[in-house]
């Protein structure tokens, strides 16, 4: 897997050069004018830094971005922000309703205050950082993608997690983990209670040095040695672990 | 377990009772016995099995001296079907309402995939995803592909979303309404685990609930996520299996479907419980029926088109679907018989190869096969195996799908020219009787000689 | 199937502007609920010995005059009535109960929606911007509310069907949702001599809480029972005549999100409800966790 910091290494020389601004404000144009603007009318080069004010809870905004560009949004947003992302840097100045980043596939989208349920649902890559709390479901699904939050993760989170990392700074809800695949979760402070086939296991150097990279990148000052490992037992692989026994 | 004794009736002793029950015959006696020495439930591919009202209980009134028929060749008759056109910008245009349903790869070796998209799109139909994700020689070879977004969302890709001609979102399916993808370890190869993410080998279960929504509220957002990510071109279908069907179709129309996909309990799938498949769900023609109502009652048909799936076989099936008020069909186990499932033998380079003894070996035989979850299919459908994918050639697959899809599509304007339509979507459900109570009750639609519609007041 | 939203002014000075601050919270919940619309408004209480019935009268014309005249013969006791399109509020010294059944008999069109000394309550079809228009809602006054937008299943969407759905005296409740036990619930509680109006799975909840509090049961005691009786999905929001309260079930995957602030708690299923609330960016903003009763005196 490429690493984290080689990738937001890779968007500061892409993006950011330039200095334009290009301002939606919603409470005056739709997010359909915002969406179309960035699937087909970006120019070419020297990309603008694209600012959204006044969200107000609106949906999909920055949903299916396929493009190397910084988007600044100024306020709260609704459900699926940066649904999808492909390279874009998103930056969410305020809270993000469910499905934050969901199916994220590279990139890095930022939420500076909490996110509702279901961040990260489904991302196979890139890099989602909550600074704040996240709801229940936070990576469910996840399928390769790197999540750090700053603050706890709800219930249900990493539920059938097949891939990727998540870093979770204050402490989890009930069932982390629940029926995990090869998805590792890195969890500091308390947790509830761990799901059906999750189990803590002993940290290594390298755990530690993962840990130490995706908190560097998302800008969270923690000791790695005060994070726990979480990764799947491997029981629930196969439905018929008694395949051929009979009585 | 002990071996039984087997008593053939040629061998009969005399004297002595064998008497049958009816509520424990020897295959609820033999499902009591598996279930005690395994401990487990029995999982299976293809659908309900059991005997169900359906569309062979109804029959046409063919044009006479109060209508007047079109004759077979001169005389046109329209098939041409078209999807999507509520919302998007960029609807579906079909040459025939049969359409090929979604199955995935992983469920299905990519051969097949390939077969598929070939014949669909020599028959100018739509192929369709399934749980698994797009494969390139999937999206080469079909002119029009609906790309399936389900709970797992395996493999789903935003190239792959604006590659596609359509979005399927799947709630649920007949065989299984409530409960998510199936697909045992056998067939998770290197390649199916790689489009998945999952390890190779592993049991994989899917979820039943879409991981970023509940309930069609949220549902409405998420279709206008999936209309901006798509710039508002392309159909967005909603795929529900059949129970409350009523309710769900208008809730799908009310979160802002352009297509709604209903399929019965005979509908089939690659892997699930037995119990699943025989015990939740409705017919396939009680769900027709309930569906369209739905439409009728919003004054939205023809503004939604609505596709129904489950057990279509014949293009008598096709013309009854579309006189009870469907758009258009979609085809998944009809697809898989056509490619030689069930068969005694697979085709190789035009030959024609026994393959009993291997039905044998999975303890069944050509006829009664539903071992797609064991991925060790015999004529090579529903394998994951290099070997045994080899025995299924794209290219005769694809030809024998034509095949079947032109009969069915001749055999609907037969129905449709003998009704006297010039367009088999002008069938209405006027054309049709019922042959039993039962289905007249279901599909709404008078007993034969009779303008008798039980539970009609 | 709906949005959600709730207000409770702090400030007795915002009081007066209760519903103009609620419209555009309504109107935020459009797209989650196209079909109809409720709203629950609680006042200040009318005197003791009074209550007041809100009543639904869909498309009769109605002498209220006369019934007035009708209703003095009938019931010894003094009545008035305040009308709003087919709504109308009356008020009246009588028992609750006995004005409810002589309407039952003499008025069968005309559906009784609420009892209470704090309740008044509204709800019709059609698109929220348009009911709020229809009756005013900019114009209510009083110290907290509960509403409702509906995204329906019925053939006919009647206003019997839309929430918020109340029970016993002032007392209601909306829900966002899906019960799976429904009819369970409500054939325990039929037994008991509580009647159904609709086969509507949040009636079940609503009669059933209304049920525990009857039998002396606070709310966070009745909810806690909830969680054992009422299987499925759901964030309900009560109203009392001086409570507000949501809570959500373990799986709370129906959103909710409140605002609170020095003047005014503020609750909806999306954030675009409250987007344009005065001074919201500057509120504490949270969503309630699943199993935790959250609920606000006036």
């Amino acid at each position: 897997m490429e690493s984290v910091t080689k990738q937001i290494a890779d968007w500061r020389l892409a993006t950011g050069r330039f200095g334009q601004r290009k301002v939606f404000d919603l409470a005056a144009v739709s997010v359909r004018e915002l969406n179309q603007y960035l699937h087909k009318e970006l120019p070419e080069n020297s990309l603008p830094t694209v600012v959204v004010n006044n969200p107000d809870g609106a949906h999909s905004i920055a949903a299916g971005m396929n493009a190397l560009v910084d988007i600044e949004i100024n306020g709260h947003v609704g459900y699926y922000v940066a649904g999808m992302n492909k390279h874009a840097r998103i930056v969410v100045n305020g809270n993000a309703g469910p499905g934050a980043a969901e199916n994220m596939m590279s990139g890095l989208v930022r939420v500076r205050g909490f996110a509702s349920t279901s961040a990260g649902a489904s991302a196979r890559g890139g890099l989602l950082v909550i600074e704040g709390d996240a709801s229940l479901r936070c990576g469910i699904s996840l399928k390769g993608a790197d999540i750090v939050v700053g603050g706890s993760v709800g219930s249900f989170s990493a539920f059938m997690a097949q891939a990727g990392r998540m870093v979770i700074c204050d402490g989890a809800g009930d069932a982390l983990g629940d029926s995990l695949y090869e998805a590792v979760i890195y969890v500091r402070g308390e947790v509830k209670s761990l799901g059906a086939d999750a189990q803590f296991e002993p940290t290594t150097d390298t755990d530690r040095a993962v840990v130490a990279e995706l908190l560097a990148v998302a800008g969270f000052k923690h000791d790695p040695s005060e994070f726990r490992r979480v990764a799947s037992a491997r029981k629930l692989y196969h439905w018929n672990a008694e395949a051929g026994q009979e009585y | 377990m002990s071996e039984r004794m087997t008593i053939s009736p040629g061998q009969t002793p005399s004297g002595l009772s064998l008497e049958s029950s009816s509520t424990f015959d020897r295959s609820v006696i033999d499902y009591v016995q598996r279930a005690s020495a395994t401990g487990l439930y029995e999982i299976r591919g293809l659908g309900a099995k059991r005997r169900l009202p359906h569309f062979d209980d109804l029959v046409f009134l063919g044009a006479s001296l109060s209508r007047y028929p079109l004759e077979g060749y001169r005389e046109k008759c329209s098939t041409k079907t078209l999807l999507g056109t509520r919302f998007a910008t960029k609807p579906i245009e079909l040459a025939i309402p049969i359409t090929i349903a979604g199955m995935s790869f992983g469920a299905l070796s990519a051969n097949v995939k390939e077969a598929l998209g070939r014949a669909a799109t020599e028959m100018g139909t739509s192929t369709t995803t399934g749980d698994g994700g797009m494969t390139p020689e999937e999206r080469n070879s079909s002119k029009t592909l609906v790309y399936q977004c389900l709970p797992s969302r395996y493999g789903f890709d935003p190239d792959d979303v604006r590659r596609a001609d359509a979005i399927e979102i799947v709630i649920g399916q007949g065989a299984k309404p409530g409960g998510g993808g199936m697909l045992l370890g056998q067939k998770v190869n290197p390649r199916v685990a790689k489009m998945r993410t999952l390890p190779e080998g592993v049991d994989q279960r899917s979820a039943s609930r879409h991981p970023d929504w509940t309930g069609p509220d949220d549902l409405a957002i998420k279709i206008r996520e999936l209309r901006e990510i798509t710039d508002w071109e392309k159909p967005i279908y909603v795929k529900v299996g059949a129970t409350r069907v009523f309710n769900d179709v208008k809730l799908a129309v009310h979160s802002g479907a352009d297509v709604v996909v209903v399929d019965g309990m005979q509908g089939g799938t690659a892997a699930t419980q037995t119990v699943f498949i025989e015990h939740v769900g409705i017919p396939t023609l009680a769900a027709l029926r309930q569906a369209v109502d739905a439409l009728e009652d919003l004054n939205m048909r023809g503004k939604v088109q609505l596709i129904i799936s489950g057990g279509i076989r014949s293009g008598a099936d096709v013309a009854k679907a579309i006189a009870m008020g469907a758009d258009a069909v979609s085809i998944g186990q009809g697809i898989l018989f056509s490619l030689g499932c069930n068969s005694h033998t697979y085709v190789q380079d035009g030959r024609h190869v026994d393959a009993v003894s291997d039905y044998h070996a999975l303890g069944t035989a050509p006829g009664f096969c539903h071992h797609c979850h064991t991925g060790r299919c015999p004529v090579g459908v529903t394998t994951q195996d290099a070997k045994l994918e080899l025995r299924l050639q794209p290219e005769v697959g694809a030809k024998r799908v034509r095949n079947y899809l032109k009969t069915l599509n001749m055999e609907l304007t037969t129905i449709a020219r003998a009704c006297g339509k010039q367009d088999v979507h002008h069938l209405e459900r006027e054309d049709l009787v019922a042959l039993t109570v039962e289905a007249a009750a279901m599909a709404n639609i008078p007993l034969a000689g009779t303008s008798w519609v039980p539970g009609r007041v | 199937m709906c949005g959600i939203v709730g207000l409770l002014l702090k400030d007795p000075g915002l009081r007066p502007r209760l519903g103009e601050l609620m419209v555009p919270m309504m109107i935020g919940m459009t797209e989650r609920g196209p079909d109809s619309a409720g709203l629950a408004v609680f006042t200040e209480p009318v005197e003791e010995g009074t209550y007041k019935i809100s009543l639904y009268t869909g498309e009769q014309v109605v002498d209220w005059k006369g019934l007035l005249q009708k209703l003095r013969m009938a019931i010894d006791a003094k009545f008035d009535v305040v009308t709003s399109g087919n709504h109308a509020v009356l008020t009246s010294t009588a028992s609750p109960s006995i004005v409810e059944a002589w309407i039952a008999e003499k008025l069968p069109q005309i559906a009784v929606l609420s009892i209470g000394r704090s309740i008044d309550l509204y709800k019709d079809i059609g698109a929220p911007a348009d009911i709020c228009k229809r009756y005013g809602f900019a114009k209510l006054q009083g110290t907290h509310l509960v509403g409702h937008t509906r995204m329906a299943t019925e053939s006919a969407v009647t206003p019997a069907h839309a929430h918020p759905f109340t029970a016993g005296h002032d007392f209601c409740l909306v829900h966002n949702g899906s019960l799976s036990n429904p009819h369970l619930v409500r054939r325990k509680l039929e037994p008991l001599g509580i009647e159904f109006e609709t086969d509507n799975d949040t009636e079940a909840a609503c009669r059933y809480f209304e049920w525990r509090l009857r039998e002396g049961d606070d709310l966070k005691t009745a909810v806690q029972r909830g969680f054992e009786e009422l299987d499925g999905f759901y964030t309900f929001l009560m109203g009392t005549d001086d409570e507000l309260a949501i809570v959500r079930d373990a799986f709370a995957c129906k959103p909710a999100i409140v605002a609170e602030t020095d003047d005014y708690v503020a609750i909806a299923s999306e954030f675009r409800s409250l987007a344009h609330l005065p001074g919201v960016h500057k509120a504490r903003l949270f969503e309630p966790k699943p199993q935790e009763v959250y609920a606000w005196k006036v």
